[in-house]
């Protein structure tokens, strides 16, 4: 079978069962895409298909070989990091980063479903939808981070939107640590 | 999981042509996970998931035909749709998550399976996944499972929130059946109570292919989707209330309504809306609408609590839609 991901094609050999997240990380070495539940519950294995973020473990390789296939290694790389990447290292975004790919392609799908004027259940007007923090987490709820690092996704995904904050930019939050730590 | 074969096809002709032991993929998103707990064992699956089915159409009668392929995300956004169907999109957007919104397509969403622990768990009974083998939720965890239309083989809840919506918008399902004949079934006709037999779901034959959803032309009054679930997004309802209800010169001139969480199918009882047909819009009104509703409700230990939170959540839905 042949795939297009990251614009790169590639060859595999194999089994109709295959899930385009085990593709991805048992054959083709794209070990980015996370598998956390691997039954769509947790959000992970997040990918883009031709720029919809889905989840890559309850899609079937087979089902996609004509379609263009984004993982977090084709979004950035060290040293070319993704303008949510960067917020997310910014706000501490993350905890122990099991999640956070899940939550950069996510993000991504996210904010163009967003510019598309897609609503939500958090849209009082579905017709003119008003992109607020209630909109983010909602539209957002299918990640999860067990860690617990909702507030700084939250925070790294208002900046790159362009929202403007209700909270802490990045560098008073620098400044309250180094104060904190100085105490 | 088990192996399968796979086969893709290009048109719906050729999609029922051999239907044998197989299952149609298109969104995958429950079947896949079904078949990765062998819940689900196909021998064969269908791939019909580039078929020609994923337009909304304008009805001559003013309403819409919907193909069965059209993407949940795409549906719950469509302008039309938030215009004249608003039940419809909030129900969507009440359900999963963006992800599998994004995949999950219109007719899928209406086959979806019960997400009853005991179903999913294959080392428990279930009638519905082994005919005749036992119910092991009656008696044991069943916090999220029916209260109404169920039987002493099952009590297991449908867990849709678009397939409410259609319910209250008298929606009509438009099929394939292997030897070529098209039919349309009523919503209201196409999911069958458990009864003896919860193993069959509805009335669909083998190998028969949903194609369309049918909307007829919007009704009068305002609609609401209303959702009560254990956290605030990305969790199956508890209870849902899809309400569209028309009041002119002080009386409730129609009504329809269906109910998520509560039956193993979309829930619609006409002797809910009867209780409010003719009546002035108040909470003696809604309160008879509500007792209507449970009056055959049986609760079976961890959900018996359902049956007066759906009461509560149908008052309260009619109290916010009419003003009152």
């Amino acid at each position: 079978m042949r795939f297009t991901i990251n614009g790169r094609a590639y060859d595999a050999d194999i089994d109709l069962r295959t899930s385009i997240l085990d593709l991805c990380r048992e054959h083709l070495g794209l070990t980015g895409t996370k598998k956390g539940c691997d039954h769509g519950q947790c959000g992970a294995c997040t990918v883009l298909i031709n720029g919809r973020r889905v989840n890559s473990c309850l899609t079937l390789a087979v089902m996609h070989q004509d379609d263009e296939v984004t993982t977090i290694e084709g979004l950035g790389q060290v040293g070319n990091l993704h303008p949510i990447q960067e917020a997310s290292v910014r706000h501490d975004g993350y905890h122990c980063g099991y999640c956070t790919p899940g939550q950069v392609c996510s993000t991504v799908g996210m904010l163009d479903e967003v510019a598309k004027g897609w609503p939500s259940h958090a849209s009082r007007d579905l017709a003119a939808p008003h992109f607020d923090d209630d909109e983010i987490s909602e539209r957002m709820s299918g990640n999860l981070c067990r860690c617990g690092a909702y507030p700084n996704i939250v925070d790294a995904i208002r900046e790159v939107a362009g929202i403007a904050s209700k909270g802490r930019t990045a560098d008073e939050k620098d400044a309250a640590m180094a104060s904190e730590v100085m105490a | 999981m088990k192996s399968f074969t796979y086969e893709k096809v290009d048109t719906p002709e050729a999609a029922v042509r051999n239907t044998e032991a197989a299952r149609y993929i298109a969104g995958g998103t429950n079947l896949l996970d079904l078949m990765k707990l062998q819940v689900e064992t196909p021998a064969k699956l269908i791939d019909i998931s580039r078929l020609d089915l994923a337009s909304i159409d304008e009805r001559d009668d003013g309403g819409l035909t919907i193909g069965a392929l059209v993407p949940n995300s795409d549906l719950a956004a469509d302008p039309r749709i938030i215009a004249r169907y608003e039940v419809l999109s909030r129900a969507l957007l009440a359900g999963a998550s963006g992800q599998l919104r994004n995949k999950a397509s219109t007719g899928g969403n209406l086959l979806q399976r019960t997400r009853c622990y005991y179903f999913y768990d294959t080392s428990s009974r279930c009638n519905k996944r082994v005919p005749r083998s036992g119910c092991d939720a009656i008696g044991g965890e069943n916090r999220i499972l029916a209260v109404l239309g169920t039987s002493e083989h099952c009590i297991a809840t449908h867990p849709s929130d678009m397939a409410v919506a259609m319910r209250a918008l008298d929606a009509v399902i438009v099929t394939l059946k292997p030897d070529g004949d098209r039919r349309r079934i009523s919503i209201h006709d196409l999911y069958r109570l458990p009864g003896h037999t919860p193993h069959i779901e509805t009335v669909l034959e083998q190998g028969e292919l949903i194609t369309h959803v049918e909307l007829p032309k919007p009704p009068a009054g305002k609609q609401a989707y209303r959702k009560v679930r254990d956290r605030a997004s990305y969790a199956f309802a508890l209870v849902s209330v899809a309400a569209i209800v028309q009041v002119a010169d002080g009386k409730v001139e129609s009504a329809s309504l269906a109910f998520g969480g509560l039956g193993p199918m979309p829930w619609r009882d006409g002797a809910v809306e009867a209780a409010l047909l003719g009546h002035a819009p108040t909470d003696a009104a809604f309160a008879a609408a509500a007792d209507a509703l449970v009056a055959q409700a049986k609760g079976h230990g961890s959900n018996d609590f359902k049956i007066p939170l759906a009461r509560r959540t149908l008052i309260t839905t009619l109290r916010d839609l009419t003003g009152a």
